[in-house]
């Protein structure tokens, strides 16, 4: 384990490397990212500007919600790119070639080109969180919460990229489905999850447990709720969520090894 | 034997596309599969240090041989052992024994120069400090790497290339090396660099080597052995020699002729094939020697470009296969 | 006429092939519309005030958004940036074609095709099967048949306007030294100032003026707002002519930095 992460931190400044090497695109792209990004939140601001209340909630409470989400899914964004682009690495023949060598598929995907721009969407999240920060009352029960909170939405978000590329091993072409669950589901979690239909809850609840790793941890932060049980474990489920995709994923490679696609 | 393969079986399935505008509607709703059995028992064994060819035409079944023993295909039925392990059960362990160099497609990182990949790579096999630093200075003299090592290796020519994928090949001393069209594109220059580097590999370090490659050069400077695949089938398992008795006496002389090339013949030929302006004559080179066969074409016609080739190796497969 | 027939037959074949990301595609679409339309009636339920647009008005917008999604300057031609990058666009100044033209048609013949193939399914579920489902969640119809005619007048604007921003960002690649940034600022200013982020009409009052001036609101909004009706006939008349203005000015910008970037490669041999 000491040594994967090792090997996985050398695989970090590896792909540091290779995109500082272009050091203006680099910045331009961050910067880049940063604005597409950050006009949904202008967008959120324009419609409170407007109407004032999103169905009981308040600006910064949204921003709270807002600022997990985003946070957490520039982490997946940046580090899973060999699960997104899996795809095109499994037609390059680039898969074999990692199978050639004596380390998990898994831990080699996650090394591959990580992607540094996504700092942007990153800094953007960060930066609505710490304004939505300021006007609550933090205890470091709740601090460690929200660690918890973009940690476990972090996982699921991976999980999600991990299944994305589990289907590339049986459909040439790489789903464009999975966009709804990865981008439609950071969109739907940039807003409190209160205010969708209950199908659509329920489904973000005990399918991809996005609601149980960003929304309760939130009620619990902005102190809607009393910290409880749901809230500590919420965050746990995206946890296991991940570790089934993996193990999807194991079962996507055993095929692979059977059929050579 | 280091390397056992017996009755080794492997069948795919491949799901069939119609052509048209119709054909690409009608598989959104259903899609047909066939059986290819991409190897139909195969067996031989390879002795520690022996330098093997193994050639076919395309789609015989040679790529699918190589992924088995590496260890990245399960087959369908038969039994692979290399080096006291079953490949594809024991993937790490068995990995760590073995080099695999596809000549298409590079394993070096693209925009970092080859020391880099080397470096990278020494972790990823957990090489010894110690031993990579010798190891890498050796594999920087033999191919000669001193003067690309700072190099990003999206800027190296392919012969240059080729020398760095070698040499990541080997960073973790393996004991079997799979060469895939090692010299597929390269100039002459570097092929020879090439097949002497593979060839000191041998002799000197005892690294088993499997040449798979559509060069019959390439075999002639290194194979003892050669396995000839065809239809998934072994047809020919023998020495250089043997095979060199039913390729290499026979050369085809392509002539293009000024007008009609329909009378161009020879006593001593065979008219293979008859284009336009264009005559492919097969000959005996022991019956009439080339230069004597190109003097009589030139002096009854006239002759605005010629060559002679080895026949291609489908064509001696097929001879092979004939037999 | 026959060849530009032949091109979107191509382009539907081809995309019929990847049967699984256009149903993708489509399904992502629906997922993020339907998101947005909730988030919307969130923010409508709690309305004081009458908004600019009426909440029907505003959901109809928020499926024309998704229907006309690729009409958005998304990106460059990837095979005309390929030329620059490589500087084999000068071997164009040796063929007797208008280049600026042909990079603009190149953007229509993109544009078009894929539109037309993500539009009707949205139509259809917009306008037919939605509203079956969920009363008051679809795209109403236009308000009259002048309107409707109108609306496909825009339609055609936008597609001249999109194309000739696509055919500026080309010419923009000839002075980055790598594509990235560019088309994707374009690609976001696009998408929030034509209204993909929210409905123009929304935004304050004062932001309005500058929001309705740019070329990107006639892309999107001002042909979706002629659809749903918030939008008279007049009026509509007048994105007409606001999508012609802008497409001359962009075309004579780009006519005009093509000539200079390709004086530029010349000079400097490529």
């Amino acid at each position: 384990m000491k040594d994967a992460l090792a090997l996985y931190r050398r695989y970090v400044a590896l792909s540091l490397r290779a995109q500082l090497v272009y050091r203006a695109t680099f910045v331009m792209k961050t910067l880049g990212h940063l604005f597409v990004t950050g006009i949904e939140f202008f967008g959120i601001w324009a419609l409170f500007a407007r109407f004032g209340t999103l169905g009981g909630w308040s600006l910064r409470e949204v921003a709270l919600i807002y600022g997990i989400a985003d946070i957490a899914f520039a982490i997946t964004d940046g580090t899973g790119r060999g699960f997104d682009k899996f795809g095109s690495i499994l037609k390059a023949g680039d898969f074999d070639r990692m199978l050639l060598r004596p380390r998990s598929p898994e831990l080699q995907l996650l090394g591959y080109e990580l992607q540094l721009m996504r700092i942007g969407r990153l800094a953007q999240g960060l930066a609505v969180l710490v304004w939505a920060g300021v006007a609550i009352a933090w205890t470091p029960a709740t601090v460690l919460l929200l660690l918890a909170a973009i940690i476990g939405t972090a996982c699921t978000f991976f999980g999600l990229v991990v299944l994305q590329a589990t289907t590339a091993f049986w459909t040439i072409e790489t789903l464009e489905v999975w966009n709804a669950f990865t981008y439609g589901g950071n969109y739907a979690a940039e807003y409190p999850m209160a205010i969708y239909r209950r199908w659509f809850q329920r489904f973000f609840t005990a399918v991809i447990p996005l609601a149980l790793t960003s929304y309760y941890p939130a009620r619990a932060i902005l102190g809607r709720d009393t910290l409880g049980a749901i809230h500590v474990l919420g965050p746990l489920a995206g946890v296991a969520f991940l570790v089934i995709s993996l193990a999807v994923f194991r079962i996507g490679v055993r095929h692979h090894a059977s059929t050579g696609t | 034997m280091q390397i056992v393969v017996e009755d080794l079986a492997k069948t795919f399935r491949v799901a069939e596309r119609t052509a048209g505008l119709a054909g690409a509607v009608r598989g959104l709703v259903r899609r047909k599969h066939r059986e290819v059995a991409a190897l139909a028992g195969v067996s031989f064994s390879l002795a520690a240090g022996e330098l093997v060819g193994y050639i076919g035409p395309n789609g015989a079944g040679k790529s699918t041989t190589i992924k088995v023993l590496a260890g990245i295909l399960v087959p369908s039925s038969g039994r692979v052992e290399v080096a006291g392990r079953v490949p594809w059960k024991q993937r790490i362990e068995h990995v760590r024994r073995i080099g695999v160099v596809f000549g298409q497609r590079t394993q070096l990182w693209w925009d970092l120069p080859v020391v880099e990949s080397l470096d990278m790579l020494r972790h990823i096999y957990k090489v010894p400090a110690d031993r990579f630093r010798t190891q890498r200075e050796e594999l920087i003299e033999l191919l000669d790497l001193a003067g690309i090592l700072a190099t990003p290796v999206r800027q190296l020519s392919l012969g240059q290339r080729m020398r760095a994928d070698l040499a990541a090949s080997l960073v973790h001393a393996p004991e079997i090396l799979f060469l895939d069209e090692p010299t597929i594109g390269l100039d002459a220059v570097s092929k020879l660099a090439v097949r002497a580097f593979v060839k000191r590999l041998n002799r000197e370090r005892g690294v088993t080597v499997i040449l798979t490659t559509h060069d019959m050069d390439d075999i002639e400077a290194l194979c003892d052995r050669v396995i000839v695949i065809d239809g998934g089938k072994i047809v020919s398992d023998g020495t250089l020699g043997a095979l060199r008795n039913t390729v290499t006496r026979e050369r085809w002389l392509t002539v293009d002729v000024a007008g009609d090339a329909s009378e161009v013949g020879d006593a001593d030929a065979t008219v293979i094939r008859r284009e336009g302006e264009r005559v492919c004559l097969a000959f005996d080179p022991e019956v009439v020697s080339p230069a004597e066969l190109i003097r009589r074409v030139t002096s009854r016609h006239a002759v605005r470009d010629l060559f002679v080739e080895n026949p291609p190796i489908e064509t001696v497969i097929a001879r092979i296969y004939q037999r | 006429m026959m060849g530009y027939a032949a091109i979107i037959a191509a382009r539907f074949k081809a995309l019929l092939q990847y049967r699984a990301a256009a149903l993708g595609g489509l399904f992502t679409q629906i997922f993020f519309g339907l998101v947005r339309v909730m988030i919307l009636r969130a923010f409508y339920a709690a309305a004081t005030t009458a908004a600019p647009m009426s909440l029907p008005s505003v959901t109809g917008y928020v499926w024309l958004g998704q229907a006309m999604l690729l009409l958005i300057p998304w990106r460059e031609d990837t095979d005309v940036a390929e030329q620059i990058r490589t500087g084999t666009v000068v071997y164009e100044l040796t063929k007797p074609i208008d280049l600026w033209g042909v990079w603009f048609a190149r953007s229509l013949a993109w544009r078009t095709a894929p539109v037309f193939l993500r539009m009707i399914p949205m139509f259809v579920f917009a306008m037919l099967i939605l509203p079956a489902v969920a009363p008051g969640w679809g795209l109403a119809p236009p308000p009259s048949a002048a309107a409707f005619a109108l609306w496909i007048g825009c339609f055609a604007g936008a597609v001249m306007v999109s194309a000739a921003l696509t055919a500026l960002i080309n010419v923009s690649m000839m002075w980055t030294l790598t594509g990235e940034g560019v088309p994707m600022l374009l690609a976001a200013f696009a998408t929030m100032f034509g209204g993909l982020v929210i409905p123009l009409p929304l935004f304050p009052d004062w932001l309005k003026p500058a929001l309705y001036a740019l070329p990107f609101a006639g892309i999107l909004d001002f042909p979706s707002r002629v659809f749903t009706g918030n939008l008279s006939i007049a009026e509509g008349g007048l994105v007409l002519a606001h999508q012609l203005a802008w497409t001359l000015a962009l075309a004579a910008a780009g006519r005009y930095f093509l000539a200079r970037g390709l004086r530029r490669l010349v000079v400097q041999g490529g």
